[in-house]
């Protein structure tokens, strides 16, 4: 399987529509037109765009408080999400929701996640969905560094393997769980865990969307061939905070502007495709500025979209009560 | 219509649902039993034996032993309910709850609030609760009011073996999360029960006796118990509506306030711990809806609050009584009785 | 000594019955007592009847008092002639407590049976008795079932064999009611007869069970031998809708019970048992649709959708009719007119079920047609 110019476009695409949202959200937050809190994927696009890449609408994907890319890459759509992440009654959830827990199951996004660690369980039952009913599917949990400690995920692994689902978990380590350093908080190393389990893993550099793209490859096809779950550890950075608002005193000095001059994914992307001609330049500036004004206008959208009212509280606890 | 015990009941129901909807798998520890094992197979059928039998008709694609991990496999659960299969899972006791709490109470049960509507998610959890099993005290608690807190979920307590098929049906057809509560020290209960697929509908009570002095409202393996006083209580003249809600959530307050309003008083029998329990709420209930009709203050027969004992000598004092609950009606009907 | 000794047991009204309540004596010791005499009134968990007097002779003895409650088949009273002192009627009462185990087929607990009469349908009866040239047959109304004979069945089974069904959507036989029509029902009825072997059969039919028997006897008409119809429906197109939609519609004992006491005159024998099978039976899974589509069927638009009584001079085989003046679901009106040659047997304080309501008199003239 091949990356062909198609596919390069929509890759790139989705990356960039990931950074430019989160790049909006980040002014928007800052400008006070967004309750809540968020927390920003910007700088780890080629983790959730080189892995979704293989996914069709029959593949599941849960994600993490760390949610908006996982949603862009899996095909939610950007204006829903902003909308939501708003709070307005257009909201791809209605407004109850909110950025922790964007989901849309018909894309097969089993939602962002609040609780560290929620979503690998609920993956296990994705890929079960799909081994029973024999649909073809794969179940893939993206968690952080910091969810790998959980126990919820180390029982998945567990329980993934046992029952030999199709199952793939994607550890994407961006160096730190909110403040504290993975580098200490996590024993041993994530694809020794995953040794352990008697699963493949496999270590990946995160700002290189060609060699995440290929390492997810061979897991989605392992687990589609029946083969049973595999670990990703991913290894990357976020330019922003763990949430808006967070000052980051625990990084180093230079720390994120060192990689952003070094690693960006979108850089490393660009420099490729070009340098190997696969796609020209004026594509990638025609994306950049189609994705640009989209994201505009989503936050337009977003802003001028109506809340919802007393009506809609009660509504959707159950189906029937 | 055969006898069948309420153990009998509730394989009965996940048996014909079984059969009549591929997309109902069940799941649990030793659900089966032996698995991996050089014994034999379907060794167990359930730590007390509610499932022997489904995995030799259904095999094990769709009998799913788990290892013991209730994070994983309750999650699983509820992760493979919201994608499209309609999973039982057992988390055998109900004390086990702490350890998975959050996949039933952060995941499945807000999954379609959460997401604006969009979610559906046909999860039934099966559990065992209630003393009298000599189990101490992370064997033994109820702990149903704690899910009953939780919206998003239902919650079921079969109080004999026609409620265990009729409601066990209703939650595997139903779609939203269901948490169904099986009393441990009633599994051999036999009665009567069709042999016929039934689903008895959740948020109706049922009136197991009709009396004029005083209305009991009892939850579970209380409902016995009610009835027996109320029973016993009729010698002496004194009748009884005893009201059986066969779900907290939802909870059939029609019912609850029509019969306290008839016999002005209320006796709640709830065998939970006595802070915020289903007595506690029924009280609340009463007494905001219906305070000028109530005719003496509102008794609650409750277990105390404190953790399951384990010696027998100390458990039986634990668990409600008929003749607690009797004394109880004594008292609301004040002197002379 | 005590050949001459007889006792009176607590009678078995239907399958569930255990155990009856003797509410009140309506005789004497020491009264002679005629066979068929009312002498007690009989509380069950599902409806309170008059008792009558299996035998005829002398009550000596009352051994269950007022108000006491007894397992089916223990003694209530017992006969004997004056020359039996009582110190022999204290033995025999003493030997009979003595000896008495619960043993419910001494109690004669007959269960039901199922049978196929299309593949994957099966229609459950009760059958009782043995002999007779042709047997009765009993076919319940709308939401019935085979117990709601329970006080006719086994009385009319000490000559006779007799069979009691479930209609298809009924009780525990299929719940595909093909069209849901009275000719569909007919025409299962008639496959029950034909599997079973009943050549030709005494009809007793109630309300829809009523329609679908004299159906039968217009289509096959050499296979009935006598038709007795209680309070039939195919007689005028008045239907009480507020019963048969809150019959399907109810789901909860007390809003049911306000409608299932439209049947009856006098509603307080109607227990909270019998409320309670009702609301069991309706959740048997199929047991809706059945009903919803009978009603469509049977009575569209709020009125009987077929008229059978325009042909009642063709019928050649006995026939009578029961109706309650009373009755709240079929007006007893629809017994007006009829040919003279069939018998109409109308009853003051009764409501829709004369058979259950005024069961002795009921089974004295289904004994009397059925047995010549």
């Amino acid at each position: 399987m091949q990356l062909n110019r198609d596919d390069l476009k929509e890759a790139y695409r989705r990356m960039c529509l990931i950074r430019e949202f989160e790049d909006k959200v980040h002014d928007e937050f800052a400008a006070g037109n967004i309750p809540g809190f968020v927390h920003l994927y910007a700088g780890e696009e080629a983790s959730a765009v080189g892995v979704c890449m293989h996914l069709e609408d029959r593949d599941a994907i849960a994600s993490t408080h760390r949610g908006h890319g996982h949603c862009i890459a899996k095909g939610c759509d950007a204006e829903g999400m902003m909308s939501e992440i708003y709070g307005k009654k257009d909201g791809l959830c209605g407004g109850k929701g909110g950025s922790m827990h964007i989901a849309d199951l018909s894309k097969g996004m089993l939602g962002a996640n609040g609780i560290v660690g929620g979503g690998s369980p609920l993956i296990c039952g994705a890929a079960l969905t799909a081994k029973t009913l024999k649909t073809g599917g794969v179940a893939i949990a993206f968690l952080g560094d910091g969810a790998s400690n959980q126990g919820t995920t180390l029982e998945s692994y567990n329980l993934a393997k046992v029952w030999n689902l199709p199952a793939i978990f994607v550890v994407e380590d961006n160096g730190y769980a909110e403040s504290t350093a993975s580098a200490w908080s996590v024993a041993g190393t994530q694809t020794k865990r995953a040794e352990g389990f008697g699963m493949p893993g496999a270590e990946v550099d995160g700002h290189d969307f060609f060699a995440v793209w290929e390492v997810a490859r061979e897991a989605i096809e392992r687990a589609r061939n029946g083969e049973g779950p595999s670990l990703i550890h991913v290894k990357l950075n976020r330019y922003y905070g763990h949430f808006e608002g967070d000052a980051i005193t625990y990084k180093g000095e230079g720390e994120i502007d060192k990689i952003k001059a070094t690693k960006d994914c979108l850089n490393l992307f660009k420099q490729r495709v070009i340098e190997t001609s696969l796609l020209e330049s004026d594509d990638l500036s025609e994306i950049e500025t189609s994705v640009k004004s989209y994201i505009d206008q989503c936050a337009a959208t977003a802003t001028n979209g109506s809340t919802p009212t007393e009506a809609d509280l009660m509504t959707d606890v159950y189906l029937k009560y | 219509m055969s006898v069948k015990s309420y153990r009998q009941a509730f394989n009965e129901a996940i048996r014909q649902e079984m059969e009549r909807d591929e997309r109902v798998i069940v799941m649990g520890e030793d659900i089966s039993g032996g698995m991996g094992a050089p014994g034999e197979d379907d060794a167990w059928g359930g730590v007390l034996g509610v499932t022997k039998g489904l995995m030799p008709q259904f095999g094990r694609e769709r009998v799913l032993d788990t290892p013991i991990s209730e994070s994983a496999f309750i999650g699983c659960a509820a992760g493979a309910a919201a994608t499209g299969l309609r999973p039982v899972a057992e988390l055998m006791f109900v004390d086990f709850m702490g350890v998975c709490f959050d996949q039933i109470f952060n995941q499945a049960a807000k999954f379609r609030y959460m997401f604006g509507g969009k979610a559906v998610t046909p999860l039934v959890i099966r559990t065992m609760y209630g003393a009298g099993f000599r189990a101490a005290s992370q064997h033994s608690q109820c702990l149903y009011p704690l899910f009953t807190h939780i919206p998003g979920l239902k919650v079921a307590l079969p109080s004999n073996a026609y409620e265990a098929k009729g409601l066990m049906t209703q939650a595997i057809r139903d779609d939203d999360p269901v948490v169904i509560f099986e009393h441990k020290a009633m599994y051999d209960e036999e009665m009567e029960v069709p042999d016929e697929a039934y689903g008895i509908p959740f948020g109706e009570a049922n009136v197991t006796r009709e009396g004029d002095d005083v209305t009991l409202v009892a939850f579970g393996r209380m409902v016995n118990l009610a009835n027996e006083a109320a029973d016993s209580l009729s010698a002496s003249g004194i009748t009884c509506t005893v009201v059986d809600p066969r779900t907290t959530s939802p909870l059939d307050t029609e019912t609850i306030l029509e019969t306290v309003s008839e016999t002005g008083r209320l006796v709640v029998i709830d065998e939970a711990h006595p802070r915020c329990n289903m007595a506690t709420d029924i009280s609340a209930l009463v007494s905001q809806e219906i305070f000028s009709d109530l005719k003496a203050p509102v008794k609650m027969v409750t277990s105390p609050h404190c953790p399951v004992p384990f010696s027998p000598a100390l458990e039986d004092l634990y668990i409600p009584s008929t003749a607690k609950i009797e004394a109880a009606v004594r008292e609301v009907l004040g002197k002379g009785h | 000594m005590s050949g001459n000794i007889e006792p009176i047991l607590m009678p078995k009204w239907g399958l569930a019955m255990e155990e009856g309540m003797l509410v009140e004596w309506q005789v004497e010791e020491g009264d002679t007592i005629e066979k068929g005499q009312e002498i007690a009134d009989i509380e069950t968990t599902k409806i309170t009847n008059a008792f009558e007097s299996p035998m005829s002779g002398q009550l000596r003895r009352f051994v269950t008092m007022d108000g006491e409650t007894v397992p089916v088949g223990f003694l209530l009273a017992v006969c004997a002639e004056d020359d039996v002192d009582d110190a022999e009627i204290d033995g025999y009462v003493r030997d009979f407590k003595d000896n008495f185990v619960l043993d419910e087929a001494a109690a004669g607990a007959a269960e039901p049976e199922t049978v196929e009469i299309l593949p994957g349908q099966s229609i459950r009866y009760m059958t009782m008795g043995s002999g007779g040239a042709e047997p009765i047959l009993f076919v319940h109304g709308f939401g019935g079932g085979f117990d709601n004979w329970m006080l006719n069945q086994e009385a009319l089974s000490e000559n006779l064999q007799t069979y009691a069904v479930d209609l298809p959507g009924h009780g525990g036989s299929t719940k595909q009611v093909g069209d849901g029509d009275l000719a569909s029902m007919t025409d299962m009825l008639h496959s029950f007869m034909t599997v079973m072997k009943i050549e030709r059969a005494h009809l007793v039919g109630h309300s829809m069970g009523g329609g679908i028997a004299l159906d039968l006897a217009y289509r096959y008409p050499s296979q009935v031998a006598s038709l007795s119809l209680i309070a039939p429906v195919g007689f005028g197109s008045d239907i009480n809708m507020e019963y048969i939609d809150g019959f399907i519609t109810q789901t909860r004992a007390r809003k049911l019970r306000a409608v299932i006491e439209l049947l009856v005159d006098d509603p307080t024998g109607i227990s909270p048992d019998m409320i309670e099978e009702i609301i069991k039976y309706k959740r048997l899974d199929g047991v809706g649709p059945a009903l919803e589509r009978l009603r469509d069927s049977i009575m569209p638009n709020g009125q009987q959708a077929r008229l059978l009584n325009d042909r009642l001079d063709d019928l050649v085989v006995p026939a009578q009719v029961f109706w309650g003046q009373n009755d709240k679901i079929i007006p007893a009106s629809h017994a007006e007119g009829l040919p003279e040659r069939i018998r109409v047997n109308l009853y003051d304080n009764t409501g829709h079920m004369p058979h259950m309501e005024r069961a002795n008199e009921v089974n004295a003239l289904i004994s009397a047609i059925a047995n010549g």
